[in-house]
């Protein structure tokens, strides 16, 4: 036990745990504003910016969990969405179950589009889902298993690069094909939206809301620390190495595909968890979550902010949606020219991403400093190129 | 208007016909209903009014009728508030430009407050058609009567079945004269005597147009009630055996049709991936912007035709797309030249950071698009030469502007291929890829050459959105419509073989076409999608892998 | 090479720049303020932006007119980009953060699903202006398009007449959604209970975008060579249409022998095809173009003018929201406040003589009466008239043909009866 805690402890240096800590902290300070101070107050913060960063959260997990297989192991893989679809759909349908009576047509069995479908009796595949104890691990679970049984297979036969982007693609694809189908009991296009409550907390409270802030906070910051202990390992270490040189590896005797199925299915696990997270602070969970151009972006949030770095994965995400909300609101007719531009210009100029900037600003500074020693520890790995393709 | 004989001037014998055929006889038209007023009940505001001066006047057989018709069939017939005369219009600018509708006689402008559009729908259409052709059977041109005996296939009547026997008497072409027996025969099978109507079925027993299929199935029918429309039991026996013969044969032919509907698909799913087969086959770019160079194609598409449609003659009009085709190529091949210079060249040796500034110049030529030309979808017309189809034994129905993309889709593929193989600019860009460093000490300008085939391949999807926008939409979003699919292709073929993306677009589009009948549209997909999981499975690295050395990296 | 990073930081510097000038020039004092909350880029941008417009348009024509309530009304627009959750943000931030007075907003259903919480928890006022599905009565929602009753079942009666060609058959034809799923349910129950046979209803569903078309139109072709007339009923979204609409005239199906009736092709659809192979297939709306009153030359030539093009068309749900955004203005100046409590007391009763024609008036479910109108395609791109409604027909919010709705009652009349209350309770 102690050596575990020491292995975690190690897994940042005493600057790395401080920053960390200091960043933690600074999140809390986001519900507490909202909640300590009345509306009017120039330290309030609205409840829509306590939620709204709450869902970037979230997509910060969703990207943090693509980075592991992509940024580590050099799996790209352009279906993260769809663990992240599979995990809020499974809080989406404990949501719906919760409603029970207070739907419109006041039926405490099904939900209301089953009801006007006619459905007569809840489909097999929702049992179950009216208890969180087993709904939680569903979220993790279900998306993990189809992670399990996807990678074992592509991984197998050494489908990689951009074929594994490709057929990854196609399996989100497919479900969202399959999800769009009102015969699914999904609820089809409209998804699952109205939350009523969560684990008997009303949704609509600013304390319910501020909760699941934190709860997100907690679930990105976990997510870290095991992607830090995992990435830190020999594992993490094998990993880096598959992405670098695959078949060198092969040769020397690892198996190299149950190093990669261990991290994507890792990986899938804590997208469906920032999938779960994601559904209760938004309010609907529908298909559009599987489309590929949704995970194509989480891609995008990856490479912008740092590949191969699990920070800059954060950063990434954070910034991304950070300049899409504010845009989106700015100017809403030209938007897409900035944040196109965005992308070209991040990849010509800052081939690092964000931390690279970051890093390289850093480094510079403390050059001229004349101090010698640079903090490597985080960007390591951002410049060794894949494979892929 | 004068090519038909008067209508009463039938054969006592063909009344003499109808009598026996006990049609519920049509009003004998009184002699106190004139032309005039039988027209002026066109313009009255109830439906069955309309109908009945329809009807009238096809039984007076005037001949200032058919001109009256014909521009009521067209919409063009409205009545003026001044002196309510039935006049013809049409729209000039904000004006219309009025004119007799029997002689073509000019009456001057109005505006759009001094007449009244007379109300057509597609009943009073139907039953238009129907007069007109039944006219049409005595004309001189032979097309003419061709058509009208097709029109009377579709639309039988005991009225028809008078006329189809006195036209048939006079007709020499044999062909005709064998159509229009089966015309007759589709009225013979409203007939209220039963053996006339075995007589009809015997007749059609050969035949599997839909018109007649639908007229012999309706004799097994029962209505709303239960009972059956056909009340004679052994009619109904012959007819459920003729349709039980139509089905053995029809079954073929559905076969057949899929094939082509599989075809016609994988042809659009090749036009649309050739160009990334280069872009990201040959390349190795991940090029998230090749929708929108087939987008930009679609859209250079529509102003070569608005430029048409201003400032050249309409009779030009028809040249549009051949014209096009070379216009979008340069278009998108210079915005392409421009993204490899701009962009991608700095990206070369990392492919997947390709994939990130593509997608952002997608979002950007997306929103460009919708700026310039607005974010509603904008219309493409096919010229004549691509509208309509043939039909197949009334089975499979052969449409023009697909066969034209299945055949555009072929030459162009045939066309890349040949340079590919026989020009020295072929020659550079495979050395290029397949080694680029000896290439280079060869004397290969290779920053050209990667310009080059980067252009090459954004002009082919250019080419692509000239064929698409004959199919479907023209909007900001259609390269996002085919960027999935057209990497799938590329995948399923083999990255880098032409001949694999030729053999993925067809067979994925043939095995859609054989499982959308039986699972549906959306599950089709579905199944197909999985079943390309499946393949990459098996063989990861598509249908026609390279060999050697360029595979392994 | 030239620096990108260079590039970059000026760029970025223009940005700020942009964002400053942008956010200085909201900060206008006491307005009105109006959200529009439409796609403007993304897959439904197509029919959203003329929306959005129509949206500006009104309100520079109430701004000219002195305002309202002697204050000048400003939009608030914002991009939902046809993402699902970002609507519901969006909604959130123009209702909490912006302050907005009322919202005029979404075209999917899926979108007014997602934003709905957002307007019952921070009581807001939405108008929705297209036609929908039914099913839902929020208090903080307008719903000024058709419900099912004012659209699929009297353009069904009318072809089931003589009038319409006496169709025996009959096509259900739709894109995998909930609007397509309850219209052709409510459709099915209909045709049922007229005596149609279960064998001769065809129902099809397709996926968003649907364009390959071959193996349907064929279907439908042999469905129809059955022996019976046969009709469609076309509930196929957007961006399918114009490939179905090419595949049905290439394929020859005239409308004389299978007429298709669609209740989401509007003039702004069609003018993405050519029509003159479509002549005389039919749409069912609450207004045409091709309206003859004075409000509606009005409003087309207010319209052409504003977006400054004499070929721009206008549609249903741009009549929906001129019809929402008038009322609304009523609404506020009779309550002389845009309290959202007062307006919506003020909202019910509330009286439009609309550009069809007809005076159009909200009712306390908190939908509209409209005239039905059926029209025809011409080669214009417009539709002809051939049948409309001589009174205004009232919304059913919630379907009598669905048997768990029917008993359902919607009445926001004081006391407030909400959606799953069995019936009103008048004390």
């Amino acid at each position: 036990m102690n050596w575990q805690a020491n292995r975690l402890v190690s897994v940042m240096d005493r600057r790395g745990w401080a920053r960390f800590g200091g960043l933690l902290a600074l999140a809390c300070l986001v519900p507490a504003l909202n909640l300590a101070f009345e509306d009017g107050s120039v330290l309030h913060l609205s409840g829509y910016t306590v939620t709204l960063l709450g869902k970037y959260l979230c997509y910060a997990l969703l990207a943090l969990s693509l980075d592991l297989v992509w940024g580590y192991a050099g799996a790209l893989s352009l279906g993260h969405g769809a663990f992240f679809a599979l995990g809020g759909y499974s809080m989406g349908m404990y949501l719906m179950r919760q409603i029970g009576t207070r739907g419109v047509y006041g039926n405490a069995l099904l939900p209301d589009f089953m009801v006007f479908l006619d459905w007569k009796e809840l489909p097999w595949y929702w049992l179950g889902f009216d208890h969180f104890w087993f709904a939680l691990p569903m979220m993790m679970l279900v998306p993990g298993l189809l992670a399990l049984v996807f990678g074992w297979f592509a991984f197998r036969s050494r489908v990689s690069g951009v074929y594994f982007a490709i057929i990854t693609q196609a399996m989100t694809y497919a479900l969202l094909l399959a999800f769009f189908r009102n015969d699914m009991g999904f609820g089809g296009n409209n998804g699952m939206t109205d939350f009523k409550e969560l684990a008997g907390m009303d949704l609509q409270l600013a304390t319910t809301r501020a909760g699941l802030y934190m709860a997100s906070l907690l679930a990105l910051a976990g997510g870290y620390l095991v992607s830090r202990v995992v990435v830190s390992s020999k594992l993490g270490r094998v990993a880096t190495g598959i992405r670098d040189a695959e078949s060198r590896l092969r040769f020397l005797g690892y198996r190299v595909e149950n190093f990669k199925l261990f991290l994507f299915v890792l990986s899938a696990m804590m997208a469906g968890l920032a999938g779960a997270l994601y559904v209760p602070q938004v309010g609907i969970i529908n298909p559009g979550e599987f489309s590929p151009a949704n995970s194509i972006e989480v891609a995008i949030w990856v490479a912008v902010g740092g590949r191969g770095t699990l920070y800059g994965a954060i950063a990434g995400a954070l910034a991304v949606n950070g300049f899409k909300t504010v845009l989106t609101g700015l100017m809403p007719n030209a938007w897409l020219f900035f944040l196109g531009s965005l992308f070209v210009v991040v990849t010509l100029a800052m081939p690092g991403g964000l931390v690279g900037v970051v890093a390289s600003l850093r480094s510079r500074r403390e050059k001229r400093r004349a101090v010698s020693r640079v903090d490597t520890s985080e960007v390591a790995g951002e410049q060794g190129d894949t494979q892929d393709g | 208007m004068r090519h038909f004989y008067n209508y009463f001037s039938r054969p006592a014998s063909v009344f003499l016909l109808l009598l026996a055929m006990a049609a519920p006889l049509q009003a004998a038209p009184s002699e106190a209903v004139s032309f005039e007023t039988a027209a002026a009940g066109l313009a009255s505001s109830s439906y069955s009014d309309r109908m009945e001066a329809i009807k009238t006047l096809g039984a007076l057989g005037d001949p200032r009728a058919p001109g009256l018709l014909g521009s009521m069939l067209e919409s063009r017939l409205y009545r003026r508030v001044s002196d309510d005369r039935l006049v013809d219009a049409r729209r000039e600018g904000s004006a219309y430009l009025l004119s007799d509708p029997s002689t073509g006689e000019s009456l001057g402008e109005a505006g759009s407050r001094d007449i009244r559009k007379i109300m057509v729908n597609n009943s009073l259409r139907g039953a238009i058609r129907a007069v007109l052709s039944r006219m049409d059977l005595f004309s001189e041109d032979l097309e003419r009567r061709r058509a009208a005996v097709e029109a009377a296939t579709g639309y039988p009547s005991n009225e028809m079945a008078g006329s189809l026997v006195q036209a048939l008497a006079n007709e020499d072409d044999a062909d005709l004269k064998a159509a229009m027996e089966i015309a007759l025969a589709t009225s013979r099978l409203l007939s209220t005597d039963a053996a006339t109507r075995l007589a009809g079925l015997e007749t059609l027993s050969e035949t599997t147009s839909s018109e007649v299929r639908s007229m012999v199935s309706r004799l097994t029918e029962t209505d709303a009630d239960g009972e059956f429309y056909e009340p004679d039991p052994r009619v109904r026996g012959v007819a459920a055996g003729i349709m039980a013969n139509m089905e053995t044969r029809m079954r073929m032919l559905e076969n057949v049709g899929k094939l082509y509907q599989g075809l016609s698909l994988g042809s659009v799913l090749l036009i649309a991936a050739v160009g990334l087969a280069i872009t990201f086959g040959v390349m190795g770019v991940i090029n998230m912007a090749h929708g929108e160079m087939i987008m930009l194609g679609a859209y250079s598409t529509f102003v070569v035709q608005e430029l048409f449609r201003d400032y050249l003659p309409a009779d030009l009009f028809y040249l549009y797309l051949p014209v096009a085709v070379p216009v979008a190529f340069l278009v998108t091949g210079l915005v392409g030249i421009a993204l490899e210079r701009g962009i991608i060249r700095f990206l070369y040796g990392r492919p997947l950071e390709t994939l990130l500034a593509t997608w952002g110049v997608s979002l950007v030529l997306q929103q460009a698009v919708r700026t310039v030309f607005g974010a509603p979808n904008r219309a493409v017309e096919n010229p004549f030469w691509m509208t309509g189809g043939f039909e197949l034994a009334g089975v499979v129905t052969l449409t023009w502007n697909r066969l034209v993309v299945i055949a555009f889709a072929l030459a162009v593929l045939a066309a890349l291929g040949l340079l590919l193989r026989y020009t020295a600019l072929g020659l550079q860009m495979r050395a290029v890829t397949q080694n680029r460093e000896m290439a280079s000490a060869m004397g290969i300008k290779t920053g050209r050459v990667d310009y080059l085939t980067f252009g090459l391949g954004s002009a082919i999807a250019g080419v692509a959105g000239v064929a698409l926008s004959q199919i479907g939409n023209v909007s900001p979003n259609l390269g996002q419509s085919y960027i999935i699919d057209s990497f799938m292709v590329v995948v399923f073929g083999g990255v880098g073989s032409l001949w694999g993306t030729l053999t993925g677009a067809m067979s994925l589009g043939v095995i859609n076409k054989f499982l959308e009948p039986v699972a549906g549209a959306v599950l089709g997909k579905i199944l197909v999608l999985v079943f390309i999981i499946i393949f990459i499975q098996r063989r990861p690295r598509g249908l026609f892998a390279m060999s050697g050395r360029a595979a392994e990296d | 090479m030239f620096s990108y990073k260079k590039v970059a930081l000026l760029a970025a510097g223009a940005l700020i720049c942009v964002g400053v000038a942008a956010g200085s020039a909201q900060a206008k004092k006491d307005t009105i303020k109006v959200g529009v909350l439409h796609s403007l880029s993304g897959t439904m941008a197509i029919s959203e932006v003329t929306l959005k417009d129509t949206v500006l348009m009104m309100i520079d024509d109430l701004n000219s007119n002195g305002g309202l309530l002697g204050r000048e009304v400003e939009a608030v627009v914002v991009d939902p980009a046809s993402d699902w959750p970002l609507f519901a943000e969006k909604a959130r931030e123009l209702v909490e953060q912006k302050k907005v007075d009322v919202v005029f907003g979404c075209w999917t259903s899926v979108s007014r699903k997602s934003v709905l919480p957002v307007f019952e928890e921070l009581n807001g006022l939405l108008f929705y202006p297209v036609q929908y599905e039914g099913e839902e009565s929020s208090r903080n929602v307008f719903y000024t398009g058709a419900a099912p009753n004012q659209q699929a079942i009297p353009a069904v009666e009318y072809l089931m007449g003589e009038e319409g060609g006496s169709a025996e058959r009959w096509v259900l034809l739709g894109t995998d959604y909930v609007y397509p799923r309850t219209t052709n349910k409510i459709l099915r129950a209909f045709l049922r209970k007229k005596g149609v046979k279960q064998s001769d209803i065809m129902e099809e569903y397709t996926p968003f975008g649907h364009s390959d078309w071959q193996t349907i139109v064929s279907r439908v072709k042999k469905f129809a060579s059955e022996g019976k007339r046969t009709a469609v009923v076309s509930t196929i979204n957007g961006d399918a249409n114009v490939p179905f609409y090419k595949e049905l005239a290439n394929q020859g199906i005239s409308a004389e022998d299978i007429p298709v009736i669609a209740f989401s092709v509007g003039e702004e659809e069609l003018s993405g095809i050519d029509t003159s192979n479509l002549v005389g297939h039919l749409a069912s709306w609450n207004y045409f173009m091709s309206v003859d009153s004075p409000e509606n030359e009005a409003f087309i030539k207010d319209w052409q003018k504003f977006i400054k093009n004499d070929k721009r068309v206008t549609n249903d749900p741009m009549e929906a929201h001129y019809i929402g955004f008038k009322m609304w203005a009523q609404a506020v100046r009779q309550a002389g406040s845009t309290d959202v409590d007062a307006v919506r007391q003020a909202m019910y009763g509330q009286e439009v003589r609309s550009p069809s024609g007809y005076d159009v008036v909200m009712n306390t479910n908190h939908h509209l009466s409209k005239p039905v109108m059926i029209g025809e395609i011409t080669s214009d791109g417009q539709f002809d008239i051939v049948w409309q409604t001589d009174e205004t027909i009232k919304a059913d919010a919630w379907s009598p043909f669905i048997p768990e709705s029917a008993k359902l009652t919607a009445d926001w009349s004081y006391p407030w009866v909400c959606g799953n209350c069995v019936k009103p309770k008048f004390n």
